[in-house]
């Protein structure tokens, strides 16, 4: 099914396309959840569901409806007046155009580019059960520590945001 | 590149023939029979008659109401963002009809399993599709560029995100429970071994297994009452407010437009019964076991109608209960709504977690190795620890280690 993939590939280029080029920071954001859709389609078709759900689950539908409703709240209109200057399309043509050639030339020569991974086992373990077991023997540790980790930030930002600080 | 050999057309066919079937010659309906339930049940609440004029006992008024709104003038007002203005109604429906295509609607029919995607993350595809449909209200209200929608918009964006997380927290115990998070596989096993609410039959009465009804049941209160307002459902309707916002984030949309919102309600509640009752009753299956066939076995025609039929009538009993709580309890305060679902809510649900693997770990553990002895010892540190991680990880991660649990059992 190559023809689905194309298909889903351009749904998230023309979106990440439209994240920049759209002037209204709500047709902006509305862009990036259909790449992000579009990420999660192609997810799906290399049959990492739980990753593809994720996707949707925490992007498309946490973190940027809290975009949205920030956009909505603080109704930002600065950014629609402005143009596009000649150096800055320059500059970002440079950047975009350097890093893509050096991931693809990362790609062309490790083995990550060559060699295609093996398929989950037919009838065996979901993708799920997969990761679960990853995260619950091998990486652990890491997992705890990304738990503090948010723990902390959460604190954090409860502390910061009370009006007076004593 | 499209290479049309490759297709399979007969699974194709299939699948086309199970979504006309479900969606559009099922829920569709249902959703506009619900709406003719809701007027004649709120009637009967409120002693009136409601709609009884056209056909039998009203039974055609969904039709006509259908007409009106598609022959009404179609207005759109000048101050709104056109195009934004038009997607919305879309963007409230599709996701609230998409969540449909894993639920398991009956068990086999010819050799054919009745459930559209037999995906192994089925209630995270519900809960991720879900998540989509605050875009339309969101985006309704703030494109209708008025005061009241914009409210309504606002409105439905922090409730939608508060309720999810403890709708999301509150099915982890369940899953914790059955190891997997396949929804046909849950069903079966239901059907084979007690519903998870009435665990009376199989297994479930076997080695204390029953233990497990009570965290299920404070699943259950969590889970219903989260999906109350994720679905905008009274005593949880902020959003649409009649007495405070005219009519919340629809305000400005007439005709067609309108309809699609409440259309796209509608679904969303069906589909939240039917995952209700997949999840917590048995999903197709008969009480006691009957009719049960095992799984990948044989399933004779007529049992498989009857399993669609039961789901079928389990949801409608579920959509009366929605129907009759909308009619009976008064709406919730805006900040009574947010204490309920942060204070309450989430904590319950969190601690839920805790008591599900404190009853799988006795279960698994003291309660029936030595049959006699009764479980007096403290939790080992080792065991509490296991807990805590995972308290703190992503919902989903718990699953592989309660699988384990689950190995144990059997195992046992």
């Amino acid at each position: 099914m190559t023809f689905l993939f194309y298909i889903f590939a351009a749904i998230a280029v023309i979106g990440g396309i439209g994240v920049v080029v759209y002037k209204n920071p709500v047709s902006s954001a509305f862009a990036m959840i259909l790449s992000f859709l579009g990420l999660a389609a192609i997810f799906i078709q290399l049959d990492a569901y739980l990753v593809g759900i994720l996707q949707i689950l925490v992007y498309a539908g946490a973190i940027m409806v809290l975009f949205l409703f920030i956009i909505m709240l603080m109704d930002v209109k600065e950014e629609e007046g402005k143009t596009f200057k000649f150096g800055a399309i320059v500059g970002a043509v440079l950047v975009v155009g350097g890093f893509t050639g050096a991931l693809v030339k990362v790609l062309m020569e490790s083995k990550i580019g060559n060699e295609t991974i093996p398929a989950l086992a037919e009838g065996g373990k979901s993708d799920v059960h997969e990761i679960g077991e990853l995260l619950f023997s091998t990486y652990w540790f890491p997992i705890q520590i990304i738990g503090v980790l948010l723990l902390v930030a959460t604190v954090g930002v409860i502390l910061l945001s009370r009006k007076e600080l004593k | 590149m499209l290479n049309l050999a490759a297709i399979d057309l007969v699974s194709l066919g299939i699948s086309t023939a199970k979504i006309i079937g479900l969606v559009f010659l099922t829920i569709l309906p249902m959703v506009a029979y619900s709406v003719w339930a809701e007027r004649r049940v709120s009637a009967l609440i409120q002693d009136r008659i409601g709609p009884n004029r056209v056909g039998w006992a009203g039974l055609l008024q969904p039709i006509a109401d259908g007409l009106k709104f598609i022959l009404k003038e179609d207005f759109t007002p000048k101050h709104v963002r056109t195009g934004y203005y038009w997607l919305a109604p879309a963007l409230t429906m599709v996701p609230a009809l998409m969540t449909c295509a894993v639920l398991p609607f009956g068990s086999t029919l010819f050799g054919e399993k009745m459930v559209i995607a037999d995906l192994d993350v089925g209630p995270l595809f519900v809960f991720a599709i879900a998540s989509l449909s605050v875009y339309g209200i969101v985006l309704a209200g703030w494109a209708s560029n008025s005061k009241y929608p914009f409210l309504g918009g606002v409105r439905a964006t922090s409730q939608m995100i508060s309720y999810e997380i403890s709708l999301g927290l509150s099915v982890i115990p369940l899953f914790m429970i059955y190891g997997h998070l396949n929804l046909g596989k849950i069903v079966q096993y239901q059907a084979e071994n007690g519903w998870a609410l009435l665990p009376l039959w199989g297994e479930s009465l076997q080695n204390w297994n029953w233990l497990l009804v009570i965290p299920v049941f404070i699943s259950f209160i969590v889970f219903v009452t989260s999906m109350f307002a994720e679905t905008n459902r009274l005593p949880f309707d902020l959003p649409e407010c009649e007495t405070e916002l005219v009519a919340g984030y629809h305000t400005e949309y007439s005709s067609m437009k309108f309809a699609l919102f409440f259309l796209g309600e509608y679904a969303a509640m069906i589909i939240g019964s039917g995952l209700a009752v997949t999840l917590f009753l048995g999903g197709w299956s008969l009480p006691f076991g009957w009719l049960t066939h095992a799984a990948g076995s044989d399933v004779p025609f007529w049992h498989g109608l009857v399993h669609i039929g039961v789901f079928l009538a389990k949801v409608v009993v579920f959509i009366l209960f929605f129907i009759v709580v909308r009619w009976t309890l008064p709406r919730f305060r805006y900040d009574q709504l947010m204490r309920l679902g942060w204070v309450f809510f989430f904590e319950i649900a969190l601690a839920n977690i805790v008591i599900t693997a404190l009853i799988l770990w006795l279960v698994t553990g003291p309660l029936n190795k030595e049959e006699t002895e009764a479980p007096a010892e403290p939790t080992p540190a080792a065991q509490v620890s296991s807990i805590e991680q995972g308290m703190f990880d992503e919902p989903t991660l718990l699953v592989r280690e309660t699988s384990t649990f689950r190995i144990q059992a059997s195992s046992f």
